[in-house]
């Protein structure tokens, strides 16, 4: 068995997948929890960070804000992937969510660490981070 | 809740300064090859199923007339988290690797160390797509192959020459429902990446080269 080269891609098909196997997931309408909109005003990464402030929005919630900064008030640092999940929620959608109510003043946002910056290959070259992630393994092994 | 088991005692106060970096290992491989598998055997949080759209929302153009009323396909992402120590935490996203989740992985592999592909070896080609990607954009990975009951036994030069792979990139078999094969996997990985990054090395193109 040979591995047949895939066709040298532009990068990514953006079109909505003209069909669906397996590995597509379940057909969603999730626009309803966040008002039809699905562009974050507040870049957020998968991995941001989102804690809320404590502070109370003027405008009442919703269901689903609520429910996203209730997420974002537990003791420990959570990551918008995190709230997607537990939300049950596209992480589409979910970044909608607290990106209102980061601009509400609910939650703060920290964009992720990447090491170099997180540009690709940054940390390729980080032999002592490297280092330090091999032991962190290894000491769970 | 999950994140409540987190011992971490920091309040939301916590210092900026004192966040720990944020590391990112891709887990990609065909249907039912095992990635839901993997990340939940490694995570210390119970593994989340994070779902992006398939559309390609995010990306640019999406006429926002209506959507509310739109129905859309997601495509699952599995999402585990290992905190390493108080300065690292490791994050994993798995997803399917076929093609047309490309613009997928293009923004999970922004900032990631580098990727793990699950090969079923009873459906060896399903990985293929996942090698291409990560060969192209000059992300490293290892070849984890996982072996199922039933499945054919190919030794590692079998599953490298089958799939194609460079000289250099290690290929280990797994059993990733078990935490320590799991985890040693990921440890393999990181040391690939130890031993490829040697300091001399001129760095790797930044840019997303054509195939060669
Ligand atoms: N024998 C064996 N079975 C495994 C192994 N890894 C996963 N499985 C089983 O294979 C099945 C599929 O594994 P998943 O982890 O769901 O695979 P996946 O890649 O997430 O699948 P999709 O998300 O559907 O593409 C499950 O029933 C697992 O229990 C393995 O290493 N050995
Ligand atoms: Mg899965």
């Amino acid at each position: 068995m040979i591995r047949a080269r895939a066709v040298p891609g532009k990068g990514a098909p953006r079109e909505p997948a003209p069909w669906l196997d397996d590995s597509a997931g379940r057909v969603v309408r999730p626009y309803t929890a966040s008002g039809g909109r699905t562009r974050p005003a507040v870049a957020l990464d998968l991995l941001s960070s989102v804690t809320a402030t404590g502070a109370r929005p003027r405008a009442p919630l919703g269901a689903e804000h609520t429910a996203a900064l209730r997420l974002c008030a537990g003791a420990a640092a959570v990551t918008v992937a995190e709230v997607a999940g537990q939300l049950r929620l596209p992480a589409a959608v979910a970044k909608v969510l607290l990106s209102d109510l980061v601009e509400a003043g609910a939650v703060t946002a920290s964009a992720p660490r990447f090491p170099g910056g997180g540009g690709p290959y940054a940390a390729a070259d980080d032999q002592t981070l490297l280092q330090a992630v091999l032991d962190g393994l290894r000491r769970r092994l | 809740m999950a994140y409540a088991a987190d011992c971490d005692t920091r309040g939301p106060a916590a210092t900026a300064a004192a966040r720990p970096v944020t590391l990112k290992i891709l887990v990609a491989g065909g249907f039912g090859a095992g990635k839901t598998t993997l990340v939940g055997a490694v995570s210390e949080i119970p593994p989340l199923c994070t779902e992006e759209l398939l559309s390609g929302i995010g990306a640019d153009a999406d006429p926002l007339d209506g959507v509310d009323t739109k129905t859309s396909t997601t495509v699952a992402l599995d999402f585990g988290r290992i905190t390493l120590d108080t300065g690292h935490v490791l994050y994993l996203f798995g997803t399917p690797g076929q093609e047309r989740f490309w613009f997928l992985w293009e923004e999970l592999s922004a900032g990631a160390l580098g990727a793990v592909v699950l090969a079923d070896t009873r459906r060896l080609a399903d990985c293929f797509p996942a090698v291409d990607f990560f060969e192209r954009r000059g992300i490293v990975f290892v070849v984890a192959v996982n072996e199922f009951d039933g499945g054919h036994r190919y030794t590692a030069g079998e599953v490298r020459e089958a799939v194609g792979l460079a000289p250099g990139v290690p290929v280990v078999h797994c059993d990733a429902r078990l935490t320590g094969s799991a985890t040693a996997v990921l440890a393999e990985l990181v040391h690939h990446l130890l031993s490829t990054a040697a300091p001399a090395v001129p760095a790797q193109p930044t840019d997303r080269g054509e195939p060669t």
